[in-house]
């Protein structure tokens, strides 16, 4: 009876090894035309218009294409246009569309669908908005021309329909663009390199591409979101899983790409054989400890001016990331080594100051309401040493734990904090949201209309408008710093520095790209 | 008995009825938004309103109650609000893989548990008994997620015997679901054995001492048929209710297996909903939930005829 019970488990235990050594192999085989991917988040809205969740704008890039993308030095270069004509007077902006492009069921891409995602694209979008605040006409004019009029000049048109990150107007049939803006399309049809495999969609769980055989690339380099797009694998599969069975996944050669290791892993990951770890966003993001405008102590400038003066960024930084290749300390507040990178008007540490400061400022021992969201690896620590360092300077601190879903219900409360409201919540953007003065909602300053925290500053806005009509890059630079310096002095919200997360991949994987955005096409596995 | 099943399906609409009001409110007294999770870190207050609206989440709460009910009682379980899919397709898509998991797992600790319980009481007092309720203790107390990632590491990444993680159809894929639904298995049962040995073996201990276990021993019955047959037998009922609770338990409450094995599973899929404040999704669930606990319970009540003859309805 023993000796056939052992006899049992010999032969299961052989089982299980002989099933999965050819499935092994089989996968290996497999793998050739198949990339393997966690992405940074679970997909859960098709609609990169409707959010402008992250993942569902790289949802878009993979099955959608744009009229303009931002190459490596983040100016926007013609995609899906081929010629572009701007009137002497910058009125008129007439773009003609490249020969071959053909949505996902075979249809010609015509100017009136390219009509119709920009329109709907201006009723949600930040940068639309404004862009449409100064168009006079938008139509078709014919079948491939797109014909742009502004009520004046504009300087950022490119700009804004290149846009890199959300919301980004990705180009879709007319019939989907002609969903109202505030309902999720249903349709994925697109005229991407990839198209989405709805039927075979799992929610939390798998979500797979197919390679779009008609789709016609751009013969220039791929260079960021710009160039050719070309499909070099016949799938991409994104699977959603927790961070260490990404890590085991991708350890044991299951997963091909890790979209973002996160900085507790990072060193683990980097051990192990045939994998490799590297930062391929030149950008990084921003860390922002943002305040309330309205509410009290925040809403005294000389108070948040105590709080800036008692914050020394690299605190941040150290805890959060911990390894200084992950993170630079960056006093501006777009990304450091881009276009309007400055240091002008940053706040530097002194804590003796800041107490100075803050007993000016009228302070006497109010409740100071922090937002933490404890289920965020970067945002928790973030936090814990903000709140210390305004212990360290005599503030009544009170951090409110929560999960991140409840941080953004949260900080839409205009209410005071013993009725529910608050006084900061840490956040961050991707270097890509900030590179410019109207890219970043956050840096807005139109009061109560404007985004959390509602901060009110006519001069701020007039800033931003002068940017936006800047002839010239000099004169584009010029108000992007006076921006910074107005931000900083009025206490905007706390920079906490620029931080990266690192991708992880087999030793096999080929042709990443270099962008504030995961991109897939020029991928493969070799 | 048919009487009694009749009972107990009539008694689960005003169950449900409670449910379903209950996990209402509780839903919309929790903290969250699912507009602003929606609407992203970049939107502002009036464009999460507008998806608040076209959600129909700025309505009364009573209105949104209603809606809610009456679709219930068409069979329809709703719309995910996210992904946009009906609540019962989602749920089918997870079904699957939670039901397998648990018929594993279920086999599994049945198979292990029952028998080393016997053992333990037959052998009470001895090290043989100590040594079984020591590991008994050990199941209880070892955490799921460290055990899978022992397991992962051992066979995985160390041995590359099983995958780390990810889940095969047995339909599609027989062997791929043999070599994915191992340590899973292994993992979650670990502390349904320890559950099952327990009360196994204090059930045994208990009819051990019994008069008819003494005649039948004094008749010359051989051990095993002893144990099996007539203590076994009689020491059932408990066993069947802590495995049908186990059951139960398993198909809502795998979530720390289902993540650290990334198997899609319906407890994986309430625990995303519930980050998102994904309201269709959690309501239609713990309606499933509810449901299975009722029926699973009803089905215990069941085999306790079957196991003991005096128990009648």
């Amino acid at each position: 009876m023993t000796l056939s019970r052992r006899d049992i488990l010999a032969g299961t235990a052989a089982t299980a090894a002989a099933a999965t050594l050819p499935a092994g192999t089989a996968k290996a085989q497999a793998k050739r035309n198949v990339l393997k991917v966690v992405p940074h988040a679970n997909l859960q809205i098709l609609d990169p218009i409707w959010t402008t969740g992250y993942i569902s704008r790289n949802h878009g890039y993979m099955i959608y294409d744009t009229l303009f993308a931002l190459d490596n030095n983040l100016k926007p270069q013609p995609q899906m246009v081929e010629n572009l004509d701007v009137s002497a007077d910058r009125l008129k902006y007439t773009m003609t569309l490249r020969d071959g492009l053909a949505w996902h069921d075979g249809t010609d891409v015509t100017a009136e669908d390219c009509v119709a995602s920009l329109q709907r694209w201006g009723k949600r979008d930040g940068m639309g908005q404004r862009l449409f605040a100064v168009t006079d006409k938008l139509e078709a004019d014919g079948k491939k021309t797109i014909s742009l009029t502004l009520k004046r000049p504009y300087g950022v048109v490119l700009d804004s329909i290149g846009k890199i990150s959300s919301n980004v107007p990705f180009m879709m049939p007319k019939r989907v663009a002609e969903t109202p803006a505030d309902k999720q399309i249903e349709d994925t049809t697109g005229s991407g390199p990839f198209m989405f495999n709805k039927a075979n969609w799992k929610p939390g769980n798998l979500a797979i591409y197919e390679k779009f055989k008609a789709y016609a690339p751009r013969k220039e380099a791929v260079s960021s979101a710009a160039g050719g797009k070309i499909a070099k694998v016949d799938r991409v599969e994104w699977y959603t899983m927790d961070a260490n069975t990404a890590m085991n996944a991708l350890m044991s050669g299951e997963i091909d790409y890790w979209e973002q290791v996160t900085p507790d892993l990072i060193d683990l990951v980097k051990k192990a054989p045939g994998v490799k770890v590297e930062n391929l966003d030149p950008t990084g993001n921003m860390g922002w400890a943002r305040f309330n405008h309205l509410v009290a102590p925040t809403n005294n400038p000389m108070v948040r001016q105590a709080i800036m003066k008692a914050c020394n960024q690299e605190d941040f930084l150290k805890t959060a990331i911990g390894n200084p290749e992950y993170y630079k300390v960056c006093k501006s507040i777009y990304p450091c080594g881009t276009t309007y990178e400055t240091d002008a008007g940053y706040v530097n540490q002194n804590v003796a100051d800041a107490k100075t400061l803050l007993q000016q400022s009228g302070y006497k021992g109010e409740e100071l309401v922090i937002l933490q969201p404890t289920d965020h690896p970067v945002l928790n620590p973030f936090c814990q040493v903000m709140a210390e360092q305004l212990r360290a300077i005599g503030m009544n601190v009170k951090l409110q734990a929560m999960d991140w879903s409840t941080v953004l219900q949260r900080r839409a409360s205009k209410d005071p904090t013993d009725k529910g409201g608050w006084n900061m919540f840490c956040t961050w953007w991707i270097g890509g949201d900030t590179v410019n003065p109207l890219t970043g909602v956050g840096f807005g300053a139109t009061g109560e209309k404007g985004w959390f925290g509602w901060a009110s500053d006519e001069q701020a806005v007039k800033l931003q408008d002068e940017f936006a009509n800047a002839g010239s890059p000099a004169d584009a630079k010029k108000a992007a710093t006076a921006l910074q310096e107005r931000l900083y002095a009025n206490g905007h919200y706390v920079n906490m520095g620029m931080f990266f997360v690192p991708v992880g991949y087999r030793d096999n994987v080929r042709g990443m790209i270099k962008s504030p955005v995961q991109f897939f096409w020029n991928m493969e596995v070799v | 008995m048919w009487l009694f099943i009749l009972r107990r399906v009539a008694s689960t609409v005003p169950v449900m009825l409670i449910v379903a009001i209950v996990i209402f409110a509780m839903l919309r007294l929790t903290p969250g938004d699912p507009a602003v999770v929606i609407a992203g870190d970049q939107a502002t207050a009036e464009q999460i309103a507008r998806i608040r609206a076209s959600l129909g989440l700025d309505l009364p709460i009573h209105e949104q109650f209603l809606t809610w009910i009456i679709q219930i009682l068409h069979g329809d379980l709703g719309t995910s609000i996210f992904t946009n899919m009906p609540v019962s397709t989602l749920i089918g898509q997870r079904l699957e893989p939670t039901l397998l998991l648990t018929l594993t797992t279920v086999i599994f600790s049945v198979s292990v548990a029952v028998p080393l319980g016997v053992w333990a009481a037959w052998r009470a007092g001895s090290w043989t008994d100590r040594l079984i309720m020591m590991f008994s203790v050990l199941g209880f107390s070892f955490p799921v997620f460290v055990l899978g990632y022992v397991l992962i590491y051992q066979f995985g990444l160390t041995l590359k015997w099983l995958p780390t993680q990810g889940y095969k159809s047995p339909f599609t894929d027989p062997l791929g679901f043999a070599s994915t639904i191992v340590m899973p298995t292994i993992t979650l049962g670990m502390i349904y054995i320890a559950l099952v040995t327990r009360i196994t073996r204090a059930s045994m201990l208990e009819v051990l001492g019994e008069d008819y276990i003494r005649t039948a021993r004094a008749k010359g019955q051989i051990e095993r048929k002893v144990l099996f047959r007539h203590a076994l037998k009689n020491a059932a009922v408990p066993i069947a209710t802590i495995i049908g609770i186990g059951i139960a338990l398993l198909i809502g409450g795998a979530v720390v297996t289902e993540t650290v094995f990334n198997i899609p599973g319906l407890g994986r899929l309430v625990v995303d909903a519930i980050l998102r404040r994904d309201y269709p999704i959690i309501q239609g669930l713990i309606l499933v939930f509810s449901f299975t606990y009722i029926i699973i319970n009803m089905l215990i009540d069941i085999a306790y005829t079957m196991l003991d003859p005096r128990i009648r309805y």
